[in-house]
């Protein structure tokens, strides 16, 4: 059947995904849910952008890319140019340095995601009113939940600014290694309050787990769907969010490659061009563009580690994983435990960096022989991110490809918004709880428009349903 | 004979010179910064960029070509002489392509240092955009001419300092730009990263490659203190 005789919704302002969205319903004749779309408008204009420039510019210029997650660019370009620099294996204090610098990063956008865009959701019931349902309605009735997730975000801004100079738009990573270590004063102040930061993570993880736990019923199936899961993973199968090979997996936890060295994942991946999509359909060459896309994130992280390195977050697994009996889960809004998990761990990793006296070493780049062509890759906060370059020998870019988390996420996105049209919409007629309901499955995969469309800005989402003959019967928007 | 000593006031300060200083020889000795882009240590002053300029017995002069004279009375800090300052660095801005945030110079540039001491934030004038190259072609430096300010230091370094003539001026007006000698590329001439001329660049145009933000956020010249407070310390 052509899309012509289909209506067709349209969802837009999601209003707490940081970027903006568009979702569009497609009706059948008999008035169903045919398809729901989100449309995310992805501009290409920065790979042009970076040609030309030397390469030792790249970590810092790609912070251009994302207002809301610059560290991970800065981090996935920076591990592609100690390639390029011929610095196969940094020294352990740059290797540290930068783990730092990434797990503070995590920290804190892990804890703005869930304290500051997904609590009163979680708090409230997605049918509360608006009006409360929102940060400040957290702030009044929750007052003790607020503080800690900004002085939790703020702690890991703290650290980023020791690490990379700056809280935003850093320095910290360069080709080769890093540009400062940390002192003593700078570590102590970190020390200080680590213990308190552990003991407010392992608080966050408990209301995720317990909201899941507690509306199990409802939240399975919600937006949910089956599908393959790709992160990094370290040569033991333990978790890492900074460095190792990738590992794809399917619904059942069936491997679908493991170990694959990332210079080659153009070997394993490729991106679709969708005609009604500016931004890409990245999937697995294998299994073919139909059936080959997957999700990243923390929910496949956890999912596709064997193991986490730190024993709380490793306890804190265990448990998770025993609700799916050991088989990957599939749920869409475990999403927020799983990202909880992460918050723990990188606390925990935060706090064994801390700790280590690596930290204070003076040996901060190495540099090998050069070479034209190198990738990077980091999981993000919002999962795994690819950072592509060819350099020429006057030391420019001269060719430049991102896949960003976002994109990687964006077939299970559109799954998770149509899934919930088919269970939610009700008529012809975009009720107020639909459009909770959307923007909840959406804010569960934290996109970051802003770097996906690579505009920086808030900006919302709007819900257009449409008939089988393709007129727009209602359009709904969320500021 | 011994030097002679002429007094002068700048901003009614008093200060004390040699004959045959130009003012600001003068102010720089006596601990009086006059803020300034295309003068420099070591090179003839030749008063193009206009940022020096004070006034002098109320006429508008350039403080690093103007001799100092006895009895002269000069003002520099005026309200009036600071807004045409910040008008010179406003447009300086907006003419080429200056992106401090990812800028290898930022920190150590002399362009952002006076605007941040001039208290400006964000330029006034409409940007430009003007499209521009780089040259890239040498080993150890790059010319991005996206932050050339035209300051001529370069120009100068390389023929005084360096007994070579690696860069010259081209062009008229809005098209002028620096070249290099050769016609073709910085990789034909004879330029040498030890060349005076590689470290006399006052913003990021002429940048030595590989070690761009290689001194963190914090150690940068200007991070700690203003343009002009190595002077204005011997006060
Ligand atoms: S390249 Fe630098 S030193 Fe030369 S004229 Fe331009 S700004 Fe001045
Ligand atoms: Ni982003």
């Amino acid at each position: 059947m052509s899309d012509t005789n289909l209506k067709r919704v349209i969802i837009e302002p999601v209003t707490r995904v940081e970027g903006h969205g568009k979702v569009s319903i497609l009706l059948d004749e008999q008035n169903q849910v045919k398809q729901a779309r989100l449309h995310i408008v992805e501009f290409r204009g920065f790979e042009r952008f970076i040609q030309g420039r030397p390469y030792w510019e790249v970590p810092v210029l790609v912070q251009r890319l994302c207002g809301i997650c610059p560290v991970s660019h800065h981090l996935a370009a920076a591990k592609a140019m100690d390639l390029i620099v011929g610095a196969d294996q940094l020294t352990p204090t740059a290797e540290k340095i930068r783990r730092l610098m990434h797990y503070g990063q995590m920290f804190q956008s892990h804890a703005l995601h869930f304290f500051h865009l997904c609590s009163p959701d979680l708090l409230f019931g997605f049918d509360a009113d608006p009006a409360i349902r929102n940060v400040i309605g957290v702030a009044a009735k929750f007052p003790d939940l607020a503080v800690q997730g900004v002085m939790m975000r703020k702690y890991g801004q703290e650290i980023i600014k020791a690490t990379a100079g700056k809280k935003i738009h850093g320095t910290g990573a360069i080709p080769g290694g890093v540009n400062k270590n940390l002192s003593i004063e700078e570590r102590d102040a970190l020390l200080k309050d680590i213990d308190q930061m552990v003991e407010w993570s392992r608080g966050a993880v408990k209301i995720a787990k317990d909201y899941t736990m507690d509306n199990i019923e409802d939240v399975k199936p919600f937006g949910s769907f089956d599908s393959s899961h790709l992160s990094l993973i370290r040569e033991d199968g333990a978790m890492d969010l900074y460095h190792g090979n990738l590992r794809a997996i399917d619904k059942d936890g069936n491997k679908i490659f493991d170990q694959v060295d990332y210079q080659k994942y153009t070997d394993y991946l490729a991106e679709e061009v969708r005609d009604w999509s500016y931004m890409k359909f990245p999937f697995i060459k294998s299994i073919g563009p139909e059936n080959g896309w997957y999700r990243v994130g923390p929910l496949s992280r956890v999912n596709t580690c064997d193991f986490i390195d730190t024993p709380e977050a490793e306890a804190e697994r265990k448990e998770f994983m025993a609700l799916t009996d050991d088989k990957p889960n599939n749920i869409t809004l475990a999403y927020h435990w799983t990202r909880m998990i992460e918050v723990l761990h990188s606390i925990e990793k935060i706090k064994e960096l801390l700790n280590d006296s690596d930290l204070q070493g003076t040996d901060l780049v190495v540099t090998g022989e050069r070479r034209e062509e190198a990738v990077g890759l980091i999981e993000a906060p919002r999962g795994t991110l690819f950072h592509h370059y060819k350099v020429n020998k006057n030391d420019q870019v001269e060719m430049a490809n991102l896949i960003v988390s976002t994109t990687n996420n964006n077939e299970p996105m559109n799954r998770a918004v149509q899934k919930v049209a088919q269970d939610h919409l009700s008529g012809v007629e975009i009720t107020e709880g639909l459009l909770n309901r959307i923007e909840v499955a959406i804010r569960a995969y934290d996109p970051c428009l802003s770097c996906a469309t690579h505009a920086l800005g808030k900006m919302p989402l709007s819900v257009s349903l449409y008939d089988h003959d393709g007129n727009v019967i209602d359009k709904k928007f969320k500021q | 004979m011994a030097e002679q000593t002429i007094t002068f006031t700048i901003d009614g300060v008093e200060v004390k010179g040699k004959a045959g200083q130009t003012i600001m020889q003068a102010a720089d000795e006596a601990g009086v910064y006059i803020p300034r882009l295309c003068a420099f240590k070591d090179l003839t002053p030749h008063g193009s960029c206009r940022v020096c300029v004070v006034l002098v017995n109320g006429r508008p002069q350039a403080s690093c070509t103007q001799p100092a004279t006895e009895g002269m009375v000069v003002e520099s800090e005026t309200e009036e002489i600071q807004k045409h300052r910040r008008n010179i660095i406003d447009m300086l801005f907006v003419e080429g392509n200056h992106f401090c945030m990812f800028c290898e110079k930022s920190g150590n540039c002399e362009l952002q240092a006076q605007a941040y001491r001039l208290g400006i934030c964000a330029p006034k004038y409409p940007y430009q955009f003007p499209v521009r190259d780089l040259d890239a072609s040498h080993p150890d430096i790059f010319i991005d001419h996206n932050r050339c300010i035209l300051c001529g230091r370069c120009v100068q370094a390389s023929r005084d300092l360096d007994g070579k003539t690696v860069f010259e001026f081209v062009n008229r007006g809005t098209e002028k730009k620096i070249a290099v000698n050769a016609e073709a590329k910085l990789a034909d001439t004879d330029i040498d990263i030890s060349d005076k001329a590689c470290d006399v660049c006052p913003v990021g145009a002429i940048i030595k490659k590989h070690i761009g933000f290689a001194t963190p956020v914090g150690r940068r010249l200007y991070d700690t203190e203003p343009i002009g407070s190595d002077i204005e310390k011997k006060n």
